[in-house]
């Protein structure tokens, strides 16, 4: 039995992860310093997720898959222009903060909103995957609030794979406590897939698929409908760096015999 | 006034796991510091009364609890539906949680269901100027908040070893026993087993008191021109072995496999560390071959004491970062270093 789904990733931006990440005192609460002008890419996770995605459209005849994605207009573009030449997908763009100190329910609620609102969604086909958190906010909230709010009650966190049954169930395989995964079978969709690594590579870049996929990207980067998050209620003390500079002994002139009797006399103390 | 409910699941064997300690002991601190709180305990599992009992001498003055066949499972729906109404039976205002697995994939969506807001990854809870305020890291460890809210409740999920465990007592706990009415929708989902390595072959042991961090220099060409995987594997298994380590990886190392570059066959997505990796927290750590400068170290921003083996003496990851830098070849070192532990230790 083969199954079409439809796939609605949900992902955003965050700050490529070599950079020197600063927090200041803005506005409307803490920011980073120069946020607009750090480079962006996909969330990891995100990505892990929209390539999963992807992979099990690929296999299962008729499927497709749209991106999500939350953040500002003009970032969202220029990740777009790498992302779009990864995988196929369809761009639903919200013009909003991506920032990681904005309320994980606020994105939800936008979030779940715009999965509603994606013309002819087939509920019973439906699988919402995202990253288990974000490099960002790290909330490990939103997708479950997302789930929530479009009633799935059928919802997975840590996933690192999905196999799809010859009976239409799904087996899946969730990340829990001292490296080990818990298997379960769920009757099929919706389901609701918070994803951790998966076990894809990062696919190459794929000036086809780009081109296929610019074509509804730019529309819907300019129809991206704006999006207010408040964080009513929320209020931050502060945010700071970890001031955890350590003086370093830096030992250059011992024999390995040495330092091997001095790590080991380190770790039985 | 808060009422403060700690909100537990029970291990298959029925007990509590440490994390939950850890919660109790944040919530009970927090129960103390705040005038006419109340503390409450939920329990969820197939049964719950040995549980309760092993608590009984907290400072909680009453125990709700589901249990059943149903809420053995780690399940969405069944759990999201027990705690549900252990909230509701409480009328909770405020609900710590250990951030185990089965509670993280839960917990936001009920504090959605209920209203309320959800934080996770808290490693601090503390009363100022009367409101509750938690600490919590963002961007991946990297800068650390303080934040505070008021919607309730509010759901505040402790990151397992960010605290000390209580050391409550136990005793006899009266347990008020809730209701839940689960429909064929909430089974939907099965839990059929648990995939891991076998005893062996497990690398990832969160109880160890020592973290072994591989960099990609392990698979790197050495001094004689070639790579030597054979040999880093043969000391890398060895010193896990004999010192009982948990074994950590930059994510360089571990995305060589798919680039397909030769590997190390037995690191998988599990043991990365750092960015898009886990931060585990040990009482000491040991970093070979690694590389790479502060968005690359956050894997060990939770390691207490640090050491580091690297031929290069300004390696961004050792220094500032470890209490000690040894300027050495990994190989021979952690050569010697198993050669020791063999016989017996240091002499």
């Amino acid at each position: 039995m083969t199954t079409a789904y439809q796939i609605v990733v949900c992902g955003s931006i965050v700050p490529d992860p070599l950079q020197t990440l600063e927090p200041v005192v803005s506005p409307g609460g803490p920011a980073l310093k120069n946020e607009m002008m750090l480079p962006a890419v996909l969330d990891p996770w995100a990505g892990h997720a929209l390539y999963e995605a992807a992979n099990l459209a690929k296999n299962q005849p008729g499927s497709k898959v749209w991106l999500i994605s939350l953040g500002p207009k003009a970032k969202l573009q220029q990740v777009m222009m790498t992302v779009a030449q990864k995988v196929p997908f369809e761009l639903v763009a919200l013009d909003g903060s991506a920032s990681g100190f904005t309320d994980a329910t606020e994105t939800a609620a936008a979030l779940a909103e715009a999965i509603a609102a994606v013309s002819n969604l087939d509920r019973s086909k439906l699988l919402v995957f995202g990253g288990w958190e974000s490099a960002s906010r790290g909330a490990v909230a939103t997708m479950q609030d997302v789930g929530e709010r479009l009633g799935i009650m059928d919802q997975f966190q840590g996933v690192d794979q999905i196999t799809v049954n010859a009976d239409g169930s799904l087996e899946i395989l969730e990340r829990i406590e001292g490296g080990k995964h818990q298997v379960s079978k769920c009757a099929g969709a919706p389901a609701l897939l918070g994803w951790a690594t998966g076990n894809l590579p990062e696919p190459k870049n794929n000036p086809q698929v780009g081109m296929v996929n610019m074509r509804t990207v730019m529309p819907a980067l300019q129809k991206a409908k704006p999006v207010k998050l408040t964080g009513e209620g929320l209020s931050f003390a502060g945010v700071a760096l970890p001031k955890q500079l350590r003086k370093t002994k830096i030992v250059k002139d011992k024999s390995p015999d040495d330092i091997a009797k001095e790590i080991v006399e380190w770790i039985k103390t | 006034m808060e009422t403060i409910l700690v909100l537990a699941h029970t291990e298959n064997d029925g007990s509590l796991a440490k994390p939950v300690r850890e919660a109790l002991h944040a919530a009970a601190a927090l129960h103390k510091s705040l005038a006419s709180s109340k503390l409450l305990v939920g329990l969820i599992g197939e049964n719950i009364q040995a549980a309760a009992n092993s608590i009984a001498a907290c400072p909680a003055t009453k125990y709700f609890g589901v249990t059943g066949a149903d809420f053995t499972q780690s399940r969405y729906a069944t759990d999201a539906a027990a705690a549900e109404a252990i909230c509701k039976a409480a009328q909770a205002t405020v609900v710590v949680a250990p951030a185990t697995s089965r509670w993280a994939r839960v917990l936001p969506g009920v504090a959605q269901r209920l209203g309320g807001r959800a934080d996770t990854h808290v490693t601090g809870v503390a009363v100022v100027d009367g409101k509750i305020s938690v600490s919590r890291w963002f961007y991946k460890q990297r800068m650390e908040g303080t934040l505070t809210r008021t919607q309730r409740p509010w759901f505040i999920g402790i990151d397992p070893g960010s605290q000390t465990p209580c050391d409550c007592g136990t005793g006899t706990a009266s347990v008020e026993m809730v209701a839940v009415n689960l429909t064929d929708a909430s089974r939907r989902t099965t839990v059929v087993g648990i995939r891991e390595p076998k005893a062996d072959a497990q690398t990832i042991r969160p109880d160890a008191q020592l973290l072994f961090v591989t960099g990609a220099g392990w698979t790197k060409k050495q001094a004689d021109g070639q790579t030597h995987l054979p040999e880093a594997e043969k000391l890398i298994l060895g010193f896990l072995k004999a010192s009982r380590a948990s074994l950590g990886s930059s994510k360089s190392l571990v995305d060589l496999g798919g680039e397909g570059q030769a590997v190390l066959p037995f690191l998988s997505h599990l043991n990365q560390i750092g960015q898009t990796g886990a931060t585990p927290r040990h009482a000491k750590g040991l970093s070979t071959c690694c590389h790479g400068e502060e968005p690359h170290t956050v894997g060990w921003r939770f390691i207490g004491e640090r050491r580091a083996i690297s031929l290069d003496p300004n390696c961004g990851w050792a220094r500032g970062k470890a209490d000690v830098l040894y300027v050495a070849d990994a190989f021979a070192v952690i050569a010697k270093v198993n050669e020791l532990l063999a016989s017996g230790g240091a002499t």
